[in-house]
């Protein structure tokens, strides 16, 4: 068991991680802007300060409007994903749990195609569109049914928990394509259908992330604030019954916030693969397995990973941008297989 | 008055199996067995008692508190359970795990504190564990596995232990090493001890009183001796066995008789 003091050494040595990540990411682009200047005009932004402008108005303009943005975006999304992740691997007791696992990926598509052929496109609300709110209702909504299909006299076992995601999640594929192919809209959207399924962080604003932000923060917080029941469900349900975790009541509460964290990075992103399942590995192969430290430092190193892909999706091929899961899945596929081959003995149990 | 009592307690599942209207009270301080073939109700039973399943008919009693009154918290305060084993998927190590036991008594907000550390440090010294408490529990053996997990039930600092055949898995001597663990409990601690058991011998050796179940329903209960005789065991296990006297302790041992058509 780690002690308080450790904790908090590692969880700032990530958010100082996480912060020089976004720096970075926020100076490089077609324009560079010096991360001096970035930091100087985001303190006057916020009033905390006040410098003289060494920079240019449009070189502001590319920071608060175009980069920063877009770098906040994907820090919430990896910190979402990695949360729900690490959330779903405890609680299923399943190291191949993502948080995609029981419906939430196969539901936001199912919402994104509903909306795409039934509803105007030009629909929206507080800034979102009305695919990405189709697809956070979708996932959300997913998330209700396969629950709701696997419990039985009152309880849900993971298994059919898990079984029945599967089996929610092919069938909503499947009438998603039949549909999309059916009413001819794969021809006309194949690049907004593609970017969802494969994730990218572009059109983000202000106002997005004035209403995700929160909601992701206190997900995070309360998901770190019941780590230790977490920990708890390591033993199985019933060895979290003899420790006095009331099982239905908290599965409830903690699939329920991952559904929400998830369905919140698929509102923003689309589909990103291997956060979820890559980064809470290697924090726990880092840290150990307590949950009181995975959650948190997962949510931080998430953030850091997706920012960092998100600058390499955007340069390696500038003016081209790659789509953001096949990026996250190159880099996550070795770095997983790295890990499994060298720390086989960690999984075998 | 008991410590646990269980009152006319009826329970049944969807397969068939049923518990019929069984009473049963352990007295504070005592060490009973539950004995019987596979499918008589003994883990049933140990599940009721922890709360995991809730009667049919009938009321179980903790103490003078109505264990269905009580939150699934205030029942892992009083009440751990030590069963056969645990698989836990991550490499927690023995330190963690014991730390486990401590979750019901763990506030939300200010987490664990030294008291809870220094509660786990004792349970760890008094199964003797303390050189192993960096170790992943997974790498451990079966015995120093159910040692710990026998730790992290101390650690819920219970006025009740229930065992669900927790040396099913052992080699012999690991079996009577948690046994005489367990004991030791109850005998310096005065932990009452209600436990669910395969073998017959050990439970005439460490148990006070033992209760045999047949087909979800009470047989025989009292001392071993009582218990334990050529008759009982034909007529709940089907088996023929001689019963000797133990060389060195007042209680029965049980020898097992080949079957006639198979001398040796």
């Amino acid at each position: 068991m780690k002690s308080r003091k450790k904790i908090a050494l590692i969880l700032v040595l990530l958010a100082a991680v996480l912060f020089g990540a976004m720096l970075l990411a926020t100076a490089i682009g077609a324009v560079h802007i010096a991360p001096l200047d970035i930091l100087k005009m985001t303190l006057n932004k916020l009033h905390l300060a006040h410098f003289d402008p060494t920079w240019r108005a449009v070189e502001e303009a590319i920071v608060f409007q175009v980069r920063l943005p877009c770098v906040v975006g994907a820090a919430l999304v990896g910190a979402a994903l990695a949360t729900a992740g690490s959330l779903f691997q405890g609680l299923l007791r399943n190291p191949l749990a993502d948080p995609y696992l029981i419906g939430t990926s196969s539901g936001a598509l199912f919402g994104l195609t509903i909306a795409m052929i039934f509803l105007p496109a030009t629909l929206s609300f507080s800034g979102f569109g009305i695919t990405s709110i189709a697809a956070f209702l979708g996932a959300l909504g997913a998330v209700f049914l396969v629950y709701t299909l696997a419990r039985i006299g009152g309880r849900t076992h993971v298994v059919t928990l898990i079984l029945a995601g599967v089996a929610v999640s092919f069938l909503l594929t499947a009438i998603s394509w039949f549909l999309l192919d059916v009413m001819g809209e794969l021809h006309w959207k194949a690049g907004a259908i593609y970017g969802f399924l494969w994730g990218q962080i572009t059109a983000v604003d202000w106002s997005q992330i004035a209403v995700l932000a929160p909601i992701i923060f206190v997900g995070i917080i309360l998901a770190t604030f019941f780590a230790f029941r977490v920990n708890a469900f390591s033993l199985g349900e019933e060895g979290a019954a003899y420790l006095g975790i009331n099982v239905e009541r908290d599965k409830v509460l903690l699939l329920g916030i991952g559904a929400l964290l998830t369905a919140c990075a698929v509102c923003i992103a689309g589909l990103i693969g291997f956060v979820g399942l890559v980064i809470p590995h290697i924090i726990r192969l880092a840290f150990g397995p307590d949950n009181r430290l995975v959650l948190p430092a997962s949510a931080l190193a998430g953030a850091s990973f997706l920012v960092l892909a998100d600058l390499l999706a955007r340069t390696i091929l500038a003016p081209t941008v790659l789509k953001l899961g096949i990026l996250t899945a190159l880099i996550g596929g070795p770095v997983f297989l790295y890990l499994l081959l060298r720390y086989r003995r960690e999984y075998a149990f | 008055m008991g410590h646990l009592i269980m009152k006319d307690i009826s329970f049944s599942y969807l397969n068939g199996f049923s518990l019929r209207q069984v009473s049963l009270m352990v007295e504070e301080g005592e060490m009973v067995a539950l004995l019987g073939p596979n499918g008589s109700g003994k883990t049933t039973l140990i599940k009721l008692a922890a709360g995991v399943l809730n009667p049919e008919r009938g009321e179980v009693l903790l103490g003078e508190a109505r264990l269905r009154k009580l939150s699934r918290k205030e029942i892992a305060r009083r009440v751990a359970v030590v069963p056969q084993s645990f698989n836990i998927p991550f490499a927690f190590t023995v330190a963690e795990v014991v730390m486990l036991g401590r979750t019901p008594f763990i506030n939300t907000l200010s987490g664990e504190g030294e008291r809870d550390r220094s509660i786990a440090r004792r349970a760890m010294e008094l199964t003797g564990i303390e050189q192993f408490s960096k170790r992943t529990f997974n790498e451990l053996s079966g015995g120093e596995r159910q040692k710990s997990i026998l730790a992290m039930a101390l650690a819920q600092e219970p006025k009740l232990i229930l065992l669900d055949e927790p040396t099913a898995h052992l080699d012999i001597n690991h079996q009577v090493e948690i046994l005489e663990l367990v004991k030791g409990l109850n005998r310096e601690q005065g932990v009452t001890v209600l436990g669910a058991m395969h073998d017959l011998n050990l439970a005439a050796l460490y148990f006070d009183r033992l209760v045999l179940l047949k087909e979800g329903a009470i047989f025989a209960q009292g001392p071993p001796a009582a218990v334990l005789t050529e008759k009982t065991i034909y007529d709940v296990f089907g088996a023929t066995v001689h019963i000797q006297q133990h060389p060195s302790a007042e209680v029965p041992h049980i020898v097992i008789l080949p079957k006639e058509n198979n001398p040796r």
